[in-house]
C-alpha cells in the first residue's frame, strides 16, 4: 500500500463506570492507508463506535489509558480535548450513530449547517457554492436548508449528513453504521455516495464501520475485524471475505445467509455463546469460550501480527 | 444541529434499566441539592409535626401582652392581639404540608387520569379531553377564585385543596400525555395487548410503571406548587376562615400594618417558611432531574 | 408441549386468508391527509408455511401484520383465520383469537417492559390463559416451550432484558408465543436488530416450527434473510403487491421492475453490486417496454387475488404473479 494516513498504536480507552472499567478497547494498533477504505465489522458491543470515538474526541466517560494515534505523521492529542478541537472537522471527521436522531428538530438545516461552520471559525459565505454543488451531487435540492430535520426521510437525512460532514474535505472520515437503519436501496445509495466521495477527493481515507459485513463488502478494500475490545483479523476485503483465517471471522462469514442459498438445502449455523464481558475480560484470547480449535496455547494472549503481505490476525492457529 | 458533538445515542441505553435503580439511590445520595432539598423540607416537616407539642396555646388564643417581641417565653414573639406567634407557625406549617399534599395530590390524580387515558385511547377520547385541558387552561383563574370565595363562607384546607386540584391539573394531563403517546407506541404495550391483558391493567401495570420516576417528580413540583397557591390564596384573603396558615398569617400581619410598626417577628417568619418550603421543593426536583436523567450526571 | 399439537394438522390446509384489504392513515393536521398504506392486497398462508413479506420500509409491512394480529383496525374486505372472519372480534373472541394467532416485534429490547424481568411475558400468559394451571405444572411449560427455542431456563429466566441479548430475547419471545396453541406466527422484521451470529439461530427455529406446522408471516425488508427460510415470497410496494411466488421463480427470474431494483440493491457476499446489475439485467432483457399483465389483461380486468373483480396479478408462470409494470399507484402503463 502507499502513504499511510492514520497510525493508531497501542490503544487502550477505557469507561468509568460505578461497577469499574470498561475495558472497550484493548492494545488496538493497525494503519489506514491513504485513500483506502477500511471496513470495521464485529458484534454488537465490541468496541467499533469506541473505537472511532476515540479518534476524535473522547466522551466524558471515556479515559485514554495508552497509545497513540498519528495522523499524516502528526500525532493527534486524543486524550485532550481542548487541543482536539483544532484538528476535528477540519482532519478528521464522525458521523455518529444514530447522527439522525441527533439532528436538532427545531432548527432548520441551513441554520444548522452555519451555526456547525461558524463553531469552527468558516464563513458559511465562503463555503456556500461548494455546499449546493455536493447537495446536488448526492441528489438532494437546495430546498433542503429551508426545512426541518423531520420532512427528511432517513436516507435524505444520512446524505445530508454526509455532506456536511465532508464540507471542509477532512483526511479521515469515520462514518458509524451510517446505512444501518436504512432499508436495501437507500443503504446502497448511501454506500456509494460514500465512494463516491473518497473518489471526488472530498475524504481521502475512510473508515467504515457497520455490523454487516456483506456492505463494507461492496464498497471498502479492506476490512478489520474486532472481537471484545480486541482487533481479530485484518486484511484486503476479499481476503477477509474467501479465505479468513481467524476462527471468529470464519463463523462469521459462514452464518450469513446469502441470496440463493436455502434453509433445506443448506443450514446454516451461528456462533455459539455470547462475548465475554469488558468489565473484567478473561485472560489469553478473548475468543478461547467459543472457539471450536481452542487449545492449551490459547489461555495465552495471541498477538496481531501479519501472516501475509497486508494480512493481520491475532490467533495461535491462524 | 448537535451532529458534530459526536455520539449521544450510548449513554441513554442505560438509562430506565432496573440496574439504574441501585444507580439511582447511589446518585441521589451524592446529590446536594436534593440532598439539601429534602432535609430543609425534613427539618420543617420535623417542626410542623412536634411544634405544636412544645408550645401550650393554641395558634388564635389571646395569651399575652400584645406586640411583644420575641423572647424566652414568646419565643417568635407575639401579634397586635397578643397571639403567639410560634404557636401560629408550628400549626400554620401544619396547615402548609397538610395542602400540599392534599392540593399535590388531587392535582396529580386528575391529572393521570386525564393524562392517562388521552394518551392512550387516542382518537376522539383524546380531542374531547385535550379540549377540556386547554379550557381549564386559559380560565382566568384569579377571577374564578374571586367568584368562587363570595360564595363559600367557610373555607378549610380541604376546600383549598380542592380549588387548587381542581385548577391546576392541566399541564400535568398534558405532560403524562404526551409520555404516554411515546410509551403506547412501545412494542411491550403491543405485546400486553396480544397477550389478552385489559386496557386498564396495560396502563397501570406497563405504562405508569415506567412514567415512575416522572410521576415522582411530577407529584414533588405540585407539592410546592400547592403550597405556593394556597399561600398566594390566603394573601388575597381566600384563606381558612379557621384554623391558621403561613399565608393567613403574611395576610394578617400586612392587614394591621406589622411592617410600619416595625413587627418584623410576626411576617418573617411565614415568609421566610413559605420560601424555604417552596424553594427547597423546587431544587429537590432539579436535583432528582438530575439523579434519573444520566445526560445530566456529574462524573 | 404446545408445538405438539400442530403436527396432526393435514400439510396444506389453508391458515391465514387476507382478502383484499386496505388501509388508511389519516395524518396531517386534523387528519387531513390521506396515505394509503396498504392497498387491495390479498394473500394466504398455509399451515407449515413461511411466507416472506418484503419491501422497503413504509411499503406498509408492519401495517399488514398488525391488521392480522387486530392492533389496527381492518377495512377493506376480510381476514379470514381457518374460514373464520376476525375483523369483528371483541373482547373476550378476541382473547380466544390470541391463543391461535401470536405476533413477535422488530426490537427485542422495546418489546420488554424495561423495568420487569423478561419472563414477565410468560406470567403474563399464565393470569389471561392459564390461571387454573399449578404453579409446578406451568414451570414445566415453560421449561418445554424455552427448551422448543433451545433455551436453557437458568440461563434465561429471573432476568431483566438488559441482561439479555437481543437474540436471547427474540427467541424468548417466540416461546411465548409456542406456550398457547398457535397456528399461526407474525414475525416482524424480528432478526433486523440482531447480529450476524445470533440471526441465522432464530432463521433455523422459525424453519424447525414451520416443519412442525406452523404457518408463519415473515416481515423483512432483507431479501437473503426472506429467500432463506421461505415457501412463498410477496414483495410490496407502497401498499401494493407487486410479485409474488415461489421464493427460486421471485429471485430466480424476477420480473417487476423493482423487483429486480430491490435484488440490486441487497449487499451480497462474494458477488459486488455491479455483477449483479449486469446478471438481472440480461436476465430482464426480453421486458424491456413491456408489461406482462396488461399482456394478459389489456382492458386491466384480471382477477383480484383470491376472486375475480379488480385487477392486481396476473400468472406470468406456474406459481408466479406479477402486478402491472408501472404499478406503484397511480398511473398504468
Ligand atoms: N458510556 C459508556 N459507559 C460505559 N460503558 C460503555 C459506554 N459506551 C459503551 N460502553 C461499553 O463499551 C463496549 C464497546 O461499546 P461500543 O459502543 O464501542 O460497541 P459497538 O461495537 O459500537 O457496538 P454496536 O454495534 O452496538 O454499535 C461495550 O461493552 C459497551 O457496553
Ligand atoms: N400509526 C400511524 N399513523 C400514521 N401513519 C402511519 C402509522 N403507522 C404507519 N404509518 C405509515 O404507513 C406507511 C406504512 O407503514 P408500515 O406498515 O409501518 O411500513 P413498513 O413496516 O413496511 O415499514 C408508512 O408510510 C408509515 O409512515
Ligand atoms: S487463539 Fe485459540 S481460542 Fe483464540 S481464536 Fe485462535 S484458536 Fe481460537
Ligand atoms: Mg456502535
Ligand atoms: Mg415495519
Amino acid at each position: 500500500m502507499s502513504k499511510v494516513s492514520l497510525r493508531v498504536a497501542g490503544l487502550k480507552v477505557h469507561y468509568r463506570t460505578l461497577r469499574g472499567d470498561v475495558k472497550a478497547l484493548d492494545d488496538v494498533t493497525f494503519a489506514v492507508a491513504d485513500g483506502e477504505t477500511m471496513g470495521l465489522a464485529g458484534e454488537s458491543g465490541c468496541g467499533k463506535t469506541t473505537l472511532g470515538k476515540s479518534l476524535i474526541r473522547l466522551d466524558g466517560r471515556m479515559r485514554h489509558v495508552d497509545g497513540t494515534v498519528e495522523l499524516d505523521d502528526e500525532e493527534l492529542p486524543i486524550g485532550d480535548t481542548a487541543r482536539m478541537n483544532d484538528f476535528r472537522f477540519r482532519e478528521v471527521f464522525i458521523i455518529p450513530q444514530y447522527a439522525m436522531s441527533a439532528m436538532n428538530p427545531t432548527r432548520k438545516i441551513g441554520k444548522m449547517t452555519k451555526e456547525l461552520l461558524e463553531s469552527r471559525g468558516v464563513r458559511f459565505e465562503t463555503v456556500r457554492t461548494e455546499l449546493k454543488r455536493r447537495l446536488e451531487l448526492v441528489g438532494l435540492a437546495h430546498d433542503v436548508l429551508d426545512r426541518y430535520p423531520i420532512e427528511l426521510s432517513g436516507g435524505m437525512k444520512q446524505r445530508m449528513v454526509m455532506v456536511l460532514s465532508t464540507l471542509l474535505n477532512p483526511s479521515l472520515l469515520v462514518a458509524d453504521e451510517v446505512t444501518s437503519a436504512l432499508d436495501v436501496s437507500t443503504q446502497r445509495a448511501v454506500a456509494e455516495t460514500l465512494v463516491d466521495f473518497r473518489d471526488r477527493g472530498f475524504v481521502r481515507s475512510m473508515i467504515v464501520i457497520t455490523h454487516d459485513v456483506s456492505l463494507v463488502y461492496q464498497i471498502a478494500d479492506s476490512i478489520m475485524v474486532m472481537y471484545a475490545g480486541k482487533l481479530a483479523e485484518k486484511a484486503p476485503t476479499d481476503v477477509i471475505v474467501d479465505s479468513p483465517r481467524h476462527p471468529y471471522t470464519q463463523l462469521l462469514i459462514s452464518s450469513l445467509p446469502e441470496v440463493g442459498v436455502k434453509y433445506a438445502d443448506k443450514r446454516l449455523t451461528g456462533i455459539p455463546g455470547s462475548p465475554p464481558s469488558l468489565l473484567d475480560p478473561p485472560a489469553g484470547c478473548r475468543f478461547r469460550d467459543r472457539c471450536p480449535l481452542a487449545f492449551d496455547k490459547c489461555s495465552e494472549e495471541p498477538p496481531f501480527v501479519e501472516v501475509e503481505h497486508g494480512h493481520y490476525v491475532a490467533c495461535w492457529k491462524a | 444541529m448537535t451532529v458534530p458533538s459526536v455520539d449521544q445515542g450510548v449513554d441513554t441505553k442505560v438509562d430506565r434499566v432496573p440496574g439504574a435503580r441501585r444507580e439511582a439511590l447511589y446518585f441521589a445520595l451524592r446529590n446536594k441539592k436534593l440532598v439539601g432539598g429534602l432535609t430543609v423540607v425534613l427539618l420543617f416537616l420535623v417542626l410542623a409535626v412536634v411544634g405544636p407539642m412544645l408550645t401550650a396555646h393554641g395558634p388564635r388564643e389571646y395569651v399575652g401582652p400584645p406586640m411583644q417581641p420575641p423572647s424566652s417565653e414568646y419565643w417568635f414573639g407575639t401579634t397586635t392581639f397578643g397571639q403567639d406567634v410560634f404557636a401560629q407557625f408550628v400549626y400554620g406549617l401544619r396547615a402548609t404540608f397538610r395542602v400540599g399534599i392534599l392540593g399535590g395530590g388531587l392535582t396529580a390524580i386528575i391529572g393521570m387520569f386525564v393524562g392517562f387515558t388521552a394518551g392512550y385511547r387516542g382518537g376522539l377520547v383524546d380531542e374531547t379531553l385535550n379540549m377540556i385541558t386547554n379550557v381549564v387552561l386559559v380560565l382566568p383563574v384569579l377571577a374564578v377564585l374571586l367568584i368562587i370565595s363570595a360564595y363559600l363562607r367557610v373555607r378549610s384546607v380541604e376546600v383549598q385543596a380542592l380549588i387548587i386540584g381542581l385548577f391546576s391539573w392541566p399541564w400535568v394531563a398534558r405532560a403524562i400525555r404526551a409520555q404516554t403517546f411515546s410509551l403506547r407506541s412501545r412494542d411491550f404495550v403491543d405485546l400486553a395487548r396480544l397477550s389478552g391483558v385489559p386496557t386498564r391493567r396495560i396502563i397501570f401495570g406497563e405504562i405508569a410503571p415506567n412514567m415512575a420516576s416522572y410521576l415522582f417528580m411530577v407529584f414533588i413540583l405540585l407539592f410546592g406548587g400547592a403550597v405556593l397557591f394556597a399561600a398566594t390564596l390566603d394573601f388575597i384573603g381566600l384563606g381558612p376562615t379557621e384554623g391558621i396558615s403561613l399565608g393567613l398569617m403574611l395576610n394578617n400581619s400586612v392587614k394591621w400594618s406589622a411592617l410600619q410598626l416595625g413587627m418584623s417577628w410576626w411576617f418573617i417568619p411565614p415568609g421566610i417558611g413559605i420560601t424555604a418550603i417552596v424553594g427547597a421543593f423546587y431544587i429537590m426536583n432539579v436535583g432528582l432531574d438530575e439523579v434519573f436523567n444520566p445526560k445530566l450526571r456529574e462524573m | 408441549m404446545a408445538t405438539t399439537s400442530l403436527a396432526g394438522k393435514p400439510e396444506a390446509e389453508r391458515c391465514c386468508t387476507v382478502d383484499r384489504v386496505s388501509m388508511v392513515y389519516k395524518i396531517g393536521a386534523f387528519g387531513g391527509t390521506d396515505l394509503p398504506a396498504v392497498r387491495d392486497v390479498s394473500f394466504e398462508v398455509r399451515a407449515g408455511e413461511v411466507v416472506s413479506l418484503i419491501g422497503e420500509s413504509g411499503s406498509g409491512k408492519t401495517t399488514l401484520g398488525k391488521m392480522i394480529l387486530r392492533l389496527c383496525p381492518i377495512t377493506g374486505e376480510t381476514i379470514t383465520v381457518d374460514g373464520v372472519d376476525i375483523s369483528t372480534f371483541k373482547r373476550r373472541r378476541l382473547k380466544t383469537y390470541y391463543r391461535s394467532v401470536q405476533g413477535v416485534f422488530q426490537d427485542p429490547f422495546s418489546s420488554y417492559n424495561p423495568i420487569f424481568k423478561a419472563d414477565r411475558v410468560f406470567s403474563m400468559i399464565k393470569d389471561e390463559y392459564f390461571a387454573e394451571v399449578n404453579a409446578a405444572e406451568w414451570r414445566r411449560k415453560v421449561a418445554a416451550s424455552l427448551e422448543a427455542v433451545r433455551l436453557s431456563p437458568d440461563e434465561v429466566l429471573n432476568k431483566y432484558p438488559h441482561q439479555l441479548s437481543g437474540g436471547q430475547l427474540q427467541r424468548i419471545l417466540i416461546a411465548r408465543a409456542l406456550l398457547l396453541d398457535i397456528r399461526l406466527l407474525v414475525a416482524d422484521e424480528i432478526i433486523s436488530m440482531l447480529d450476524a451470529s445470533t440471526r441465522i439461530d432464530v432463521l433455523n427455529l422459525l424453519a424447525d416450527l414451520k416443519a412442525q406446522g406452523l404457518g408463519i408471516l415473515f416481515i423483512t425488508h432483507d431479501l437473503s434473510l426472506g429467500n432463506y427460510v421461505s415457501d412463498k415470497t410477496v414483495i410490496l410496494r407502497r401498499g401494493r403487491i407487486v410479485e409474488m411466488g415461489a421464493p427460486d421463480r421471485v429471485f430466480g427470474n424476477p420480473l417487476h421492475p423493482y423487483t429486480k431494483s430491490l435484488l440490486t440493491s441487497v449487499p451480497q457476499l462474494h458477488r459486488k453490486w455491479e455483477r449483479v446489475e449486469a446478471e438481472l439485467a440480461a436476465g430482464r432483457a426480453g421486458l424491456t417496454g413491456r408489461c406482462i399483465y396488461h399482456e394478459r389483461y389489456p382492458n386491466g380486468d384480471g382477477p383480484v387475488g383470491l376472486d375475480a373483480e379488480r385487477p392486481t396479478l396476473a400468472e406470468a408462470e406456474d406459481d408466479h404473479f406479477v402486478a402491472c409494470f408501472q404499478a406503484d399507484g397511480e398511473e398504468t402503463c
